[in-house]
């Protein structure tokens, strides 16, 4: 198991893992280390990781993610539900479901690329989001989405000791893990590492390397005697149990689930944090979710009162006008900043923060010690 | 044989919104290139035209009558729009038709959006790859949707048709068939003002020099560039006219269904699959399947339909895109060599 890996990957997955165990102590000073907000920051990692996996090495882009993370968190509520508040099982079931799933929506819609694998992808997880909505109501609870109740059996839990008063909390063999204590904190971080991990490994694996040439020429790959279908098909099986593990986790910290998830603008947003953070790169998407998720995280907060008080000093006809149109960003704004950070990064920076960072220390190195050529930026390909 | 004829009724107003956009969604992408996620943002603007509209009709001027009295005793307020003050009966009328009306301002201000989008953004993206495209329209469509919830609020607004048009027509009288199929009319009137949309965009395209112009860069840009025509400027004024399209269909689709900030996305994300089943780069196919796929939608929601198979209403244009590009990989009437991968 310790083949494969070089020394700068060990190093890179040491620090890794323990900036992610120390974030608490870490991100005190930005008045982050809350553990719901680096509980989404590991989620959403997770996510991103996946979603990276499928676009960042074979440039399929799927806009249609977000099932996989809504199928796993109602595999993972129904498993609450039925057998026991142990997050065991429930992360098996999500598993388990998303990668059916997966093995279903990417046969059908890996037989076609480009644009129109985005469409089939789009489709499902809209027929997915619909479903959920209307006939599937039973199972998925419709509009209110779904919660534990007082009535429900928890056979195996039933099996062991009394149901106490009032909704149980999920646990890891005793750690509660929601309930917003550092026990869920802490379950996603390990659950991040392992991820981050075999992500690593499948980057440096042949299996990753036949990935990217699917990305860079497929046409080539066939023509060697390459049948490319079963390798793409397994990358898109591995992004969506990504996806259906985050959501598992996302019901262990908080135990219901509701259709909203599965709706396309939830694709859209982890496409977004991988852009973000950086297509293809190891790291990027992680860093992608944490800033999206922390910054929604700021400026949802604020209002137009927190900006009058920042603004204060200016003379009142600046102020009021700079306010309102500040406003218009921040708080219930906060998608439109979205949006807008959405255009410049893919018209100015396509590489995301990663690849402006490896620009910058070249840029550093460079005037140091006169090294060599800026290297070519990792740009992503469609997939042909 | 009422119900299938109400059903196909109530299929194609719908499926005339879908074909408009979807026609503005392949002449983009047959002229520029462009996969524009961004379209169903341009049918919600112009839906806010004709909202714009009528609340600029709807300024009044409060003026307090103290002869009169109201039921609890406080001097009356009269209210008068100042457009019935300025222009009397013509103004009332105007108010009455002010959907139809703002189809005057929609134009020019679609257009301008349209080419400003196109010189301002698109034209970067023309050598990129197709994920870039899609991504940078998917945001700034979240942008523009964002900065009209930010005006208007997130409720729907309704707004209604003018009065003459606000009841039902007894279309089976036409037929023959007594008065047991009742329609509104101003479904019937956006059906014919979708085909009149239609006809004259490809009167447009197939009898003018200009559009014939057009046609040719859409075959191939190249040779039309070395024969010294300025094909880039008729590409961005073809933009500009898509644009057009999306947004008159969407302000007259306003008195339909009541406008809000998110019904682009929802008619974007149904129109690209019409655009995927008609066939990538083929006009009349966006057509063809718009319609078709409006009626199809509107036969799933029927309560026989729905008895036989539960929740096919709400999936069946997803399911028949899935079925048609895995059986037939140019959709419908897709030309060859376009976007065939």
């Amino acid at each position: 198991m310790f083949k494969g890996l070089s020394r700068n990957d060990w190093i890179m997955l040491a620090g890794f893992t323990a900036f992610v165990l120390l974030m608490p102590i870490i991100l005190q000073p930005i008045g982050a280390a809350y553990p719901a907000l680096m509980q989404k920051f590991c989620i959403f990692g997770i996510f991103a990781i996946g979603f990276n996996i499928l676009f960042g090495l074979t440039g399929y882009l799927s806009f249609g993610h977000a099932a996989f993370l809504g199928v796993g968190s109602y595999a993972a509520v129904w498993s609450f539900k039925l057998f026991t508040m142990n997050i065991i099982p429930a992360i098996f079931m999500s598993v388990f479901f998303a990668a059916i799933f997966a093995v279903v929506i990417g046969y059908v819609s890996l037989r076609r690329s480009g644009i129109y694998f985005s469409i089939l992808t789009l489709a499902f997880a809209q027929m997915c989001y619909n479903l959920a909505y209307s006939v599937l109501t039973p199972l998925t609870n419709g509009e209110t989405g779904l919660q534990l109740t007082l009535r429900d059996p928890r056979w195996i839990d039933a099996m062991f000791h009394e149901p106490g008063a009032g909704l149980p909390r999920a646990t890891l063999f005793g750690l509660e893990t929601s309930g917003g204590g550092l026990g869920g904190f802490y379950l996603c971080a390990v659950a991040l590492i392992i991820c981050f991990y075999i992500s690593m490994r499948i980057f440096r694996s042949p299996f990753g390397m036949m990935l990217r040439a699917i990305k860079s020429n497929q046409n080539r790959m066939r023509y060697t005697g390459f049948d490319t279908r079963p390798y793409l098909l397994a990358a898109f099986v591995i992004s969506g149990v990504y996806a259906g593990l985050a959501g598992s986790l996302m019901v262990a910290t908080d135990p219901l689930a509701g259709a909203e998830r599965m709706q396309w603008t939830a694709s859209g947003e982890v496409v977004l944090m991988t852009i973000l953070g950086g297509v293809g790169t190891l790291i990027g998407p992680v860093v992608g979710a944490a800033v999206i998720k922390y910054f929604e995280n700021i400026f949802s907060s604020f209002g137009p009162d927190t900006l009058h008080g920042v603004f204060s000093f200016l003379p009142d006809t600046i102020e009021n006008a700079l306010v309102s149109f500040l406003s218009l960003f921040v708080g219930e704004g906060w998608n439109l900043t979205l949006g807008v950070i959405f255009v410049l990064l893919v018209v100015f920076m396509p590489g995301g923060i990663i690849e402006g960072l490896r620009r910058l220390w070249v840029i550093f190195t460079r005037r140091r010690g006169g090294g060599d050529a800026v290297p070519a930026a990792p740009h992503p390909q469609p997939a042909e | 044989m009422d119900a299938i004829l109400l059903q196909i009724l109530n299929g194609l107003d719908k499926g005339g919104a879908y074909a408009l956009i979807a026609l503005g969604l392949t002449l983009v992408f047959g002229t520029l290139g462009v996969v524009n996620f961004a379209h169903g943002a341009l049918f919600m603007l112009g839906a806010f035209c004709a909202v714009t509209f009528n609340k600029l009709l709807n300024l009044e001027s409060v003026v307090i009558d103290p002869s009169q009295t109201t039921a609890w005793g406080t001097p009356l307020e009269v209210r008068t729009p100042y457009i019935e003050a300025l222009l009397g009966d013509f103004g009332a009328y105007l108010h009455d038709y002010s959907v139809p009306f703002s189809i005057l301002l929609a134009i020019p201000v679609m257009l301008i959006i349209g080419i400003v989008m196109e010189r301002g953004l698109i034209r970067h993206f023309y050598k990129r790859p197709h994920a870039d495209q899609i991504l940078v329209t998917f945001g700034l469509a979240i942008v523009i949707q964002e900065i009209i919830k930010h005006f208007f609020g997130a409720n729907p607004i309704p707004q209604p048709a003018p009065m003459a048009f606000g009841g039902t027509a007894y279309v089976g009288e036409i037929f023959g068939m007594g008065q047991t199929l009742a329609y509104p009319w101003w479904r019937i009137i956006y059906f014919l003002f979708s085909l009149g949309v239609i006809g004259a965009v490809f009167a447009f395209l197939q009898f003018t020099t200009y559009g014939m112009v057009v046609r040719a860069g859409m075959r191939d840009r190249e040779t039309v560039g070395l024969l010294g025509i300025d094909i880039e400027r008729r590409f961005t004024v073809v933009f500009g006219l898509a644009s057009v399209v999306a947004g008159v269909a969407g302000v007259m689709y306003t008195p339909i269904l009541p406008p809000d900030y998110h019904m682009g996305m929802e008619f974007l994300v149904l129109s690209f699959v019409v655009v995927v089943v008609g066939g990538m780069g083929s006009l009349g196919g966006a057509v063809a399947a718009g319609f078709l796929l409006g009626i199809l939608q509107s036969f799933a929601s029927m309560n026989e339909v729905k008895a036989i198979i539960p929740g096919i209403d709400q999936i069946i244009i997803y399911l028949v895109a899935v079925v048609i590009l895995l059986t037939l990989p140019r959709g419908l009437m897709g030309r060859k060599g376009v976007m065939e991968d």
